[in-house]
């Protein structure tokens, strides 16, 4: 039991949170129970408004939690986030305008004291990774939107943090683009170990990437299921069409479905 | 030349307002003469070529005061204590002296301002009533008190010059310090980013596009703190001084040549801030045409 497999990254125990607006409280998350657990890739899957990402802000120390408790390697998320323990990838690429497309990414770099040399040597690694190779000088408004956010994602990967969390970071891009990226994003978390949660609202995409699956309904904003993905670690993209594949997607669909009808 | 147009045409409009009253207000002074002279006063075309041609007119024609400030820029040396570029220099030199310092100060406050609870509490109000004090009642105590300390020339001139500028870099400053949006904020926050990194990586730079607005105002607040600050020493030097010095004597054309001179002077500096803020947005990336 003594195995990395079995070290809780993240734990959440009855969190719940209540925003106080001024049409009176909003429960945005109610009594949810998660562990994740060091090298996981867990995505959270729900419709709109049932809190993903508030939960990934309060991981990041974003948000805090009105009840229960959750810790972030074994700190609050508070600690984690001054120990620079995640890299974030927001739901808007939120790139700032007055950078350039490499001094965006060399801005995290530059706050946590990188030298030059390893700057430069970082973004030019993850301009090639998210495939954006030669738009290093560019500012943000010269790239479309879905470049944009793939220069968000390279931002969140070119320090170290060994907690990946992402909301939403390929809801801008096409297909192809996507599935690319898909596959990239699991060799990165293959050779990296990194432990990542990842919003998205595509059942095969959640499927495909996860090592868990944790699907969610709104208001109050919940867990309603958590699947283990049986799937080998090892996934080119035609397992999407194996039986196992589709027997997950399947249990997703039918999670979400009932989230629905609740409501 | 779209913009030329229309310039031209309000140009245009205020020369004619302007000779068409010249002739009126400067008719009782040639009928006043001719009376004296016991002459008839002059009538028709004659009337309106003498009320525009009068050494000490109420109100100069426009080319008088064009011909008086041509003469008085390029027509004397620059040393000349007559000449305009002499004293035009020394209000110049004192505005941007001022500037510099009405500038920082206002960055400077602004910067605290949005650092310190107490700051954000108490200097606004401060900043706002000593806006409200009159510079016209405040510039004399200015001057005379630095006199007393020894101070004269450049300085106390400044000095007023900065007490004008620093509220619009101050107020600018304080919207621009405080306008990235909540998520700009959440990423600095995710990097555990300190206080002075954010100010920096992030405040300042979404602060200058509200940084040259004030700017503008803040240059051209400088120069008239400037001439107000010349008018009480003594009437030596500047352009201040030029129009203190003609309304003694009863020049009103020189009156209105250094008049002329200050608004010259002001287009030129907001022109000069303007050029730099184009060269600078440009730099940071801001869309041509978008801010
Ligand atoms: N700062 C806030 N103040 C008040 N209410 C909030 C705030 N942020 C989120 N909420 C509410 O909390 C609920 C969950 O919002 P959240 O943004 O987490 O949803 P989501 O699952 O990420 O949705 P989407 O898929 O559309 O991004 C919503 O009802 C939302 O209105
Ligand atoms: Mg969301």
């Amino acid at each position: 039991m003594a195995k990395t497999a079995s070290n809780p990254v993240i734990e959440a125990r009855d969190v719940n949170l209540v925003f106080q607006t001024a049409d009176g409280p909003v429960q945005a998350l109610k009594d949810v129970n998660l562990v994740v657990n060091k090298g996981d890739f867990v995505s959270f899957i729900g419709p709109s408004g049932c809190g993903k990402t508030t939960l990934l802000r309060s991981i990041a120390a974003l948000e805090a939690v009105t009840g229960g408790s959750l810790t972030v390697n074994a700190m609050t998320p508070d600690q984690a986030r001054m120990a620079r323990a995640y890299g974030y990838v927001f739901q808007a690429a939120g790139l700032y305008p007055w950078r350039t497309i490499a001094g965006n990414i060399a801005l995290p770099l530059e706050i946590m004291r990188f030298s030059k040399a390893e700057i430069a040597e970082r973004c030019e690694r993850v301009l090639d990774l998210v495939e954006l190779t030669g738009f290093g000088r560019k500012f943000p408004w010269q790239l479309s939107g879905g470049m944009q956010q793939r220069a968000s994602i390279a931002r969140a990967l070119a320090f170290d943090a060994d907690i990946l969390l992402m909301d939403e970071p390929f809801g801008a891009l096409d297909e192809i683009v996507r599935d690319r990226l898909n596959e990239e994003l699991l060799k990165l978390w293959a050779r990296t170990g990194k432990t990542i949660c990842f919003v998205t609202h595509s059942i095969p995409e959640a499927v495909y990437l996860s090592t868990k699956i944790v699907v969610m309904s709104p208001r109050p904003g919940r867990i309603t299921d958590v699947i283990d993905s049986p799937l080998p670690s090892v996934r080119p993209l035609d397992i999407r069409d194996s039986a196992e594949f589709i027997a997950i997607a399947h249990r997703v669909r039918e999670g979400l479905r009932a989230g629905h009808v609740d409501v | 030349m779209s913009r030329i147009l229309p310039i031209l045409t309000v140009v245009l409009a205020i020369i004619s307002i302007w000779y068409g009253a010249a002739v009126p207000m400067n008719t009782a002074w040639e009928v006043d003469q001719a009376a004296r002279a016991g002459v008839p006063a002059p009538v028709g075309m004659d009337l309106v070529a003498a009320t525009l041609a009068q050494d000490r007119p109420v109100l100069p024609a426009p080319h008088q005061v064009a011909a008086e400030l041509y003469k008085s820029t390029f027509g004397l040396k620059v040393t000349s204590p007559k000449s305009l570029i002499y004293h035009g220099w020394i209000t110049i030199s004192a505005t941007l002296v001022g500037f510099a310092i009405g500038t920082s100060f206002g960055i400077l406050l602004a910067v605290g301002i949005v650092h310190n609870r107490a700051m954000d509490a108490s200097v606004m109000p401060w900043a706002i009533a000593s806006q409200t004090i009159p510079i016209l009642a405040i510039a004399p105590m200015i001057i005379v008190v630095m006199n007393a300390l020894g101070v004269q020339g450049l300085i106390p001139k400044a000095i007023i010059s900065a007490f004008l500028s620093f509220f619009p870099v101050l107020v600018g400053m304080v919207k621009g310090l405080r306008s990235p949006d909540a998520a700009q904020f959440d990423l600095m926050k995710t990097y555990n980013a300190s206080a002075p990194k954010v100010l920096w990586a992030l405040r300042l730079p979404s602060s200058v596009p509200y940084l040259f607005a004030s700017l503008k105002v803040g240059i051209a607040a400088s120069l008239v703190g400037a001439i107000v600050g010349e008018m009480p020493t003594g009437a030596v030097a500047g352009l201040g001084a030029r129009l203190l010095s003609g309304s003694y004597y009863g020049q009103t054309v020189q009156i209105w040549a250094a008049l002329m001179a200050a608004a010259i002077v002001a287009a030129g500096l907001v022109a000069i801030v303007g050029a730099v803020e184009r060269a600078t947005l440009q730099r940071m990336g801001y869309r041509e045409g978008a801010r």
